[in-house]
């Protein structure tokens, strides 16, 4: 019982955080360079125009969603089981919904980083 | 990529691995929690370790923000990933912790990953929608948006 919620944890942490950051990433992309902004036109005005963003808070509420999925998971399986797969499964599909929702040019270069990545977290908490 | 830049990706680096590591602390302290009580994981954050940890975090997110404001999902993950690195030779230098060949064969496998996501443009996909006075720019032409793109890698 312990595996099936520590796994349905993961499953969780991994839909929502995929789904927070490709959110996120979208909504930033249209906020614009926050450096060039905030000397521009000031920090409340940043702030503003990110907090106002449909996209951030949509994301900021599936990111709340992947973190208290990772809080439960933990509090029932091992950090070096729920971290490693939940991170390495989500550059993967980080990488794949990238690609579909935020038209990224995934290149050769960037899919061997996903998977390198991925796989060595997992190997990390062999 | 400007040398700043390059300190905002270390503070996402820095930030997410410090409080991950103190996330995990915490909860173990706490405890398991169970489906019929899932008010206990709001008192949570009550626990000092949680709560030093979700305020890391919070600076993990003002940086992870500034990143994905001038660099494509697929770039900021990958080059960032080094805290898992990070955290290994912390536990094998400092707190003398045993670190397996597997270990260190994971920790080639993440440099190695850095390596090529960092070898690449930052940016591959400019959204014509950016903000601020540029809402009409959705329906400017492929050409524009192509110009305006080598003329982005061309200031990297």
């Amino acid at each position: 019982m312990k595996q099936a919620y520590a796994w349905s944890a993961i499953a969780a942490i991994v839909l929502a955080s995929t789904t927070g950051d490709v959110l996120l990433s979208r909504a930033m992309k249209q906020v614009g360079d926050v450096g060039a902004l905030w000397r521009q036109s000031g920090l409340w005005t940043l702030l503003g125009r990110v907090l106002r963003n449909p996209n951030f808070l949509l994301g900021v509420l599936a990111m709340t969603a992947a973190f208290y999925s990772l809080l439960f998971g933990l509090s029932w399986g091992d950090v070096s089981l729920i971290a490693p797969a939940s991170a390495s499964l989500t550059f993967v599909t980080n990488a794949i919904a990238a690609r579909i929702f935020l038209h990224e040019r995934v290149d050769h270069r960037r899919w061997m980083a996903a998977v390198l990545v991925a796989g060595g977290v997992v190997l990390l908490a062999a | 990529m400007t040398p700043r830049k390059y300190l905002v990706l270390a503070g996402v680096t820095l930030c997410a691995s410090i409080g991950d590591s103190l996330l995990s602390r915490g909860m173990k302290q706490v405890g398991n929690i169970s489906l019929n009580h899932l008010h206990d994981l709001i008192l949570a954050v009550l626990n000092p370790s949680v709560a030093l940890g979700i305020l890391l975090l919070l600076g993990f997110f003002a940086s992870y923000m500034t990143a994905l404001s001038w660099a494509d999902l697929t770039y900021v993950l990958p080059a960032t990933s080094l805290g898992y690195v990070l955290l290994t030779l912390i536990a094998k230098f400092y707190l003398h912790e045993a670190v397996t060949t597997s270990r260190w064969i994971g920790i080639l496998l993440i440099s190695a990953g850095v390596g090529f996501v960092t070898q690449g443009p930052a940016l591959t996909h400019h959204p014509a929608n950016a903000q601020p006075l540029e809402r009409g720019r959705e329906t400017a032409s492929a050409a524009g948006r192509n110009d305006e793109r080598h003329a982005m890698e061309n200031k990297r």
